[in-house]
């Protein structure tokens, strides 16, 4: 340990903060950092998935009933355009740890062209669901004589994909300062925490997605 | 840590079985299989997660510490909701 901290004084490399004995640690540090922050966040939206749970089991039929009114065709295209775009994310950080600098900046500029590509939709369906009148409060309209409770299901439906869009966004944020790092060539063979960290966020909102696409669009058959 | 041995095709065969799992799950919404079709899209979406946790996030090749926090997630929420639950359904 000595040998390292001294080589760190010699040497005073400027990828390695000084709290940290080497760069593996560092590496580490800065992963647990962001998987802590995802147990949170995976916190924040338990509270959602649990009044989704509380009322669907009150509700079953209601909530089968609402979820054919989803737009199964864009929930499907936005779920693949989400995948890819987790796939175009990881080729970031593959490239960012071979210190291939252009190929880091693009594939970080594909997957923003992507989330923004949800985002769009995800705003045209929101569009869509303002003109049939299912946006609960006063404008709310449908035929069924479980109005009320229908409300129920579409404010959870606006509560989850939207907490779910404003990550996105802010995902989208980091993303942006993490294109600039690259292609201000701040990123090595030795030093890519900040792309694999971002990484971690993006995957996680895929996943958070993965598990909402069923609970809102996939709920019995068609 | 991240020393991860995947290459890009590698990467590429999981996405492509993340796309499969996406279309066999929009494929079973036409099935009629009772209260069987939840369970078979939480089945799914399951699958899904655990292949991003594992290879995208690096699961795979993290520190065990990683694996104790993300357990930590899925308990936790486990926790939440089958507590709250057994208030809830146990009421008149």
């Amino acid at each position: 340990m000595t040998t390292h901290r001294d080589q760190k004084f010699l040497m005073s490399n400027p990828e390695l903060s000084h709290q940290f004995e080497t760069l593996d640690q560092q590496a580490e540090a800065s992963s647990l950092g962001m998987w802590v922050f995802l147990v949170t966040e995976a916190l924040f939206f338990g509270g959602l998935f649990l009044l989704y749970t509380i009322y669907r089991l009150k509700f079953p039929e209601i909530f089968m009933e609402c979820s054919k009114l989803m737009d199964l065709r864009l929930g499907a295209i936005n779920t693949g355009i989400l995948l890819t775009s987790s796939l175009t994310m990881v080729f970031a950080v593959h490239s960012s740890e071979k210190a291939e600098k252009n190929s880091t900046v693009i594939w970080i500029l594909v997957t923003m062209l992507l989330g923004i590509a949800f985002l769009s939709i995800k705003g045209f369906e929101y569009h869509q669901k303002v003109t049939e009148h299912l946006v609960p409060g006063p404008t709310f309209q449908l035929d069924s004589m479980h109005y009320r409770e229908a409300q129920i299901f579409f404010s959870l439906y606006f509560a989850m994909t939207g907490l779910h869009a404003l990550h996105m966004i802010v995902g989208l944020g980091v993303l942006a300062v993490i294109a600039a790092m690259a292609s201000a060539g701040r990123f090595t063979r030795t030093y890519s925490n900040p792309v694999h960290i971002v990484g971690l966020y993006w995957h996680f909102i895929d996943i958070i997605w993965i598990f909402l696409f069923p609970l809102l669009y996939l709920i019995g058959n068609r | 840590m991240e020393h991860e041995p995947m290459t890009k095709f590698a990467y590429f065969k999981i996405y492509l079985l993340l796309m499969a799992l996406l279309a066999l799950t929009v494929g079973a919404v036409y099935v009629n299989l009772g209260p069987w079709n939840s369970l078979v899209a939480m089945a799914i979406a399951i699958a899904k997660a655990l292949l991003v946790f594992l290879f995208f996030m690096h699961a795979r090749y993290s520190a065990r510490l990683i694996w104790i926090y993300a357990a930590l997630a899925v308990i936790w929420i486990a926790q939440l909701i089958a507590g709250v639950l057994a208030d809830v359904t146990m009421r008149g």
